[in-house]
């Protein structure tokens, strides 16, 4: 029954769940405690030792149903050990005599799997394929892409060899049973790689996961699949949630060792002024105020759609995020994006200004004229577009300005740096009055210079 | 046998908590069974109003136990959770040595030998008897042991759950001029939060991990039964069903059982038989705490009473 848990405890890595040693451990002594008879109270105790928030229990709550939901193979290895020892030292030579009694008949001389499968013992089928299983450690198994190894891994332990010979061997012999044999044949695949993707669901999923989160991550947001929009904001919120959890950490740091004298003899003043309690200085850290000026036009739009979302779902780590989008003229979205759901707010923001060619010297005028106040100097001001300004005045001058009221002033380009002033790209002459300059093509990019801009506050 | 009698203690427990008017479902009852078995303190957590605070006061009733609370709040720390010294006490202590330090010394000549003397002289500014026990520490030295019950640990710093690592996981605490104090029994431990923020996993892994969602009307039912017991049932079960189809609303902050438990007190109090729009209109703000998301419901009240004498016709 150990090895069993060993197993689930695996499986329950597999969904995502973190079971650290320790917690196998509580949840050893745990199921000490109630045992295995109630499966209800069995999940229980599971989902109360192991999984550790709401998600983890949904998540474990599907592995432990799943996973129970198969036959117990260590109940059965002892069967199968049983069996083999039947079928290696009773039924062998049972069948060989009753074949040399019979005087040739025609399931003489085949394997064991053969034999198996006629006797259409679903049981032995089913004991013979977890255990071969075991041997092919089907629990390794991590991504789609193995499914096929390691059905052929399963079907090679079970001596599908031996069978195939007695397939062509009874062809000619005995047609009638090569068929059955070649039906039973079909079935027996059928059932493994029922198996197999069962276990690439149980041990598998996170694996997957990760690997498409991989390739996402690094794919170009202009030119990702409409297909793969929705996983990418899933992902964007994952990047989302992790910043959180690492800068919303409370502001205030306590200094310990610079006492803060007015407070203290404040504090003391019952005692005369004599310090019983001391009152040290605090530190405090100012949340990040986010200024974001995207341009939505063209191909650089579906990047900003990403970023304006990745921005406005960071409430707890950012104060203040005042969002601006332009192509030709600019606009505030701020409302539109704390109000409406993502798809929605990007579509009302792409109706009031998306599709014209892009004019940043205007649009920077715009921004001066109207919202200029909204910038203070503890303010990052981050300029998303790639600069590209259909040859009419860049307005260079406005951007010196906003630089020199804001923190920092941070470019984002979506496209390559050697394509950087060429054509009517203006980043050149921007970046002279950027703080920083980088490329943000895809959604690692896109996490790395949200997190530094983060960073700068703590 | 020895299958039976786990799920057999578990329903003991669930008993027991009821007989102090905490109907518990199972998950609860096999939370508080395992950590009694195990020793693992229990983290809870779930909406407010659910009756985390509540399962603490329910053990500690059944078991017969003395409750320690500590309420967390931002800013609390070790001086205020732990121990303290006396510091007063310590200063008065000091000027009596100083008026005895004659006798003390017994008159010694060379400055060696005063030396030789005080440290020959028993050192009680730092003992035991200059420690004001806070609540981790009370908890320790309860000799019957007790339900030692840590509220909202999410409003309290991050540097505070690192405090608590020791106590949760060895049931004792080290006061650096006294020495490691363990506990005379294992008290039993309840964390309670409301996911306010992410607890780190160093904590979440010494405990026990309960979430208390809102309860199944059954279950909430009860509840209410054992809670106000002039409640009619016809009333008892509309006023759930109520209270669920509430809950399916987008609202700021949903009713949750204790709302409900003030709920039917009002309505016994005013003498209602069963729910009718009117009286619901008077008596919404019990249940819903926010303007915006009582205009929000106003409009459904109807629909939702009839939904709600629906089911229990059929239930």
């Amino acid at each position: 029954m150990r090895e069993n848990l060993h197993r689930f405890f695996r499986a329950a890595r597999g969904a995502g769940v973190r079971v650290s040693p320790a917690e196998s451990i509580d949840a050893m002594r745990a199921v000490a405690q109630v045992g295995f008879a109630d499966r209800d109270i069995l999940r229980d105790t599971f989902l109360l030792t192991l999984a550790k928030t709401q998600d983890e229990k949904r998540s474990l709550g599907e592995c432990f149903d799943l996973f129970f939901s198969q036959p117990e193979p260590q109940q059965e290895n002892a069967e199968q050990s049983k069996t083999d020892d039947n079928s290696e030292s009773g039924a062998n030579p049972s069948a060989d005599e009753h074949g040399d009694a019979a005087g040739g008949a025609a399931s003489e001389n085949v394997g064991p799997l053969a034999q198996m499968l006629l006797s259409q013992d679903r049981a032995a089928i089913s004991t013979a394929i977890a255990n071969a299983s075991g041997a092919a450690s089907l629990p390794d198994i991590r991504y789609f892409t193995q499914r096929g190894i390691f059905q052929t891994r399963i079907l090679d332990a079970m001596g599908i060899q031996r069978l195939r010979d007695d397939i062509d061997e009874q062809t000619t012999r005995n047609p009638a049973l090569a068929e059955r044999l070649q039906e039973a044949l079909n079935g027996l695949r059928g059932t493994v790689r029922d198996t197999v993707s069962q276990a690439l669901l149980l041990y598998g999923r996170e694996e997957t996961e990760n690997l498409r989160n991989e390739i996402l991550r690094n794919a170009p947001l202009a030119r990702i699949e409409p297909r793969q929009v929705e996983q990418m904001r899933t992902l964007i919120r994952q990047i989302a949630r992790r910043l959180r959890e690492r800068y919303s950490k409370p502001r205030k740091r306590q200094r310990r060792g610079h006492l803060d004298v007015r407070r203290t003899l404040r504090r003391n003043a019952a005692w005369g002024g004599v310090p019983f309690l001391t009152a040290w200085k605090r530190k405090h850290r100012d949340r990040p105020k986010i200024v974001a000026l995207c341009d939505v036009s063209g191909s650089v739009a579906r990047v900003s759609d990403f970023f304006l979302l990745l921005i406005h779902s960071l409430h707890e780590v950012v104060d203040d995020v005042r969002s601006f989008a332009f192509s030709g003229h600019l606009i505030e979205v701020s409302d539109i994006l704390e109000s409406k759901s993502p798809e929605e707010a990007m579509k009302e923001i792409m109706s009031k200004v998306g599709f014209g060619s892009s004019d940043y010297g205007n649009s920077f005028a715009d921004f001066e004229h109207n919202w200029m106040s909204a910038i203070t100097p503890q303010t990052t001001v981050i300029v998303l577009g790639d600069a590209r300004s259909n040859n009419l005045d860049p307005r260079a001058d406005i951007l010196r300005r906003i630089g020199e009221r804001s923190k920092r002033l941070v470019w984002l380009n979506p496209e390559g740096r050697m394509v950087w002033g060429f054509g009517d790209s203006e980043m050149p002459r921007y970046a002279t009055f950027c703080t920083v300059v980088r490329q943000c093509a895809t959604a690692r990019q896109l996490e790395r210079a949200v997190s530094d801009i983060v960073a700068t506050y703590q | 046998m020895a299958d039976t009698r786990p799920t057999a203690s578990i329903e003991a427990v669930e008993s027991g908590l009821a007989a102090q008017g905490y109907i518990a479902s199972r998950q609860i009852a096999t939370a508080v069974y395992l950590s009694q078995q195990i020793e693992k303190p229990i983290l809870v957590e779930g909406p407010a109003g659910v009756g985390k605070t509540e399962l603490a006061k329910a053990i500690a009733a059944w078991r017969g136990l003395k409750m320690i609370r500590l309420q967390c709040y931002e800013g609390l720390d070790e001086a205020k959770a732990l121990y303290e010294w006396k510091y007063a006490k310590q200063l008065l202590y000091t000027q009596i040595l100083k008026d005895k330090l004659g006798e003390v010394l017994g008159g010694a000549q060379t400055l060696a030998a005063a030396l030789d003397q005080l440290h020959t002289f028993g050192d009680v500014f730092f003992s035991k008897e200059f420690v004001e026990p806070r609540p981790l520490l009370q908890a320790l030295e309860q000799p019957a042991g007790c339900v030692l019950l840590i509220d909202e640990i999410d409003k309290s710093d991050a540097e505070f759950e690192s405090l608590l690592l020791e106590i949760l996981s060895d049931f004792q605490v080290t006061i650096p001029e006294l020495g490691t104090v363990s506990a005379v029994a294992p008290p039993t431990v309840i964390l309670t939060s409301n996911s306010e923020r992410d607890l780190g996993d160093a904590l979440k892994r010494r405990c026990l991990h309960l979430h208390i969602g809102f309860p199944e009307q059954k279950l909430e039912e009860r509840i209410v039964e054992s809670r106000v017991p002039g409640i009619s049932q016809t009333l008892r079960k509309q006023m759930v069903g109520f209270i669920h189809e509430i809950r399916s609303l987008d609202l700021k902050k949903l009713p949750s059982v204790s709302e409900a438990i003030d709920w039917a007190r009002v309505l016994v109090l005013l003498q209602a038989s069963e729910l009718d729009t009117e009286i619901v209109k008077d008596t919404l703000n019990v249940l819903l705490k926010y303007e915006a998301d009582i205009e929000a419901a106003t409009p459904q009240i109807s629909s939702f009473i009839a939904k709600a004498s629906r089911q229990g016709v059929f239930s």
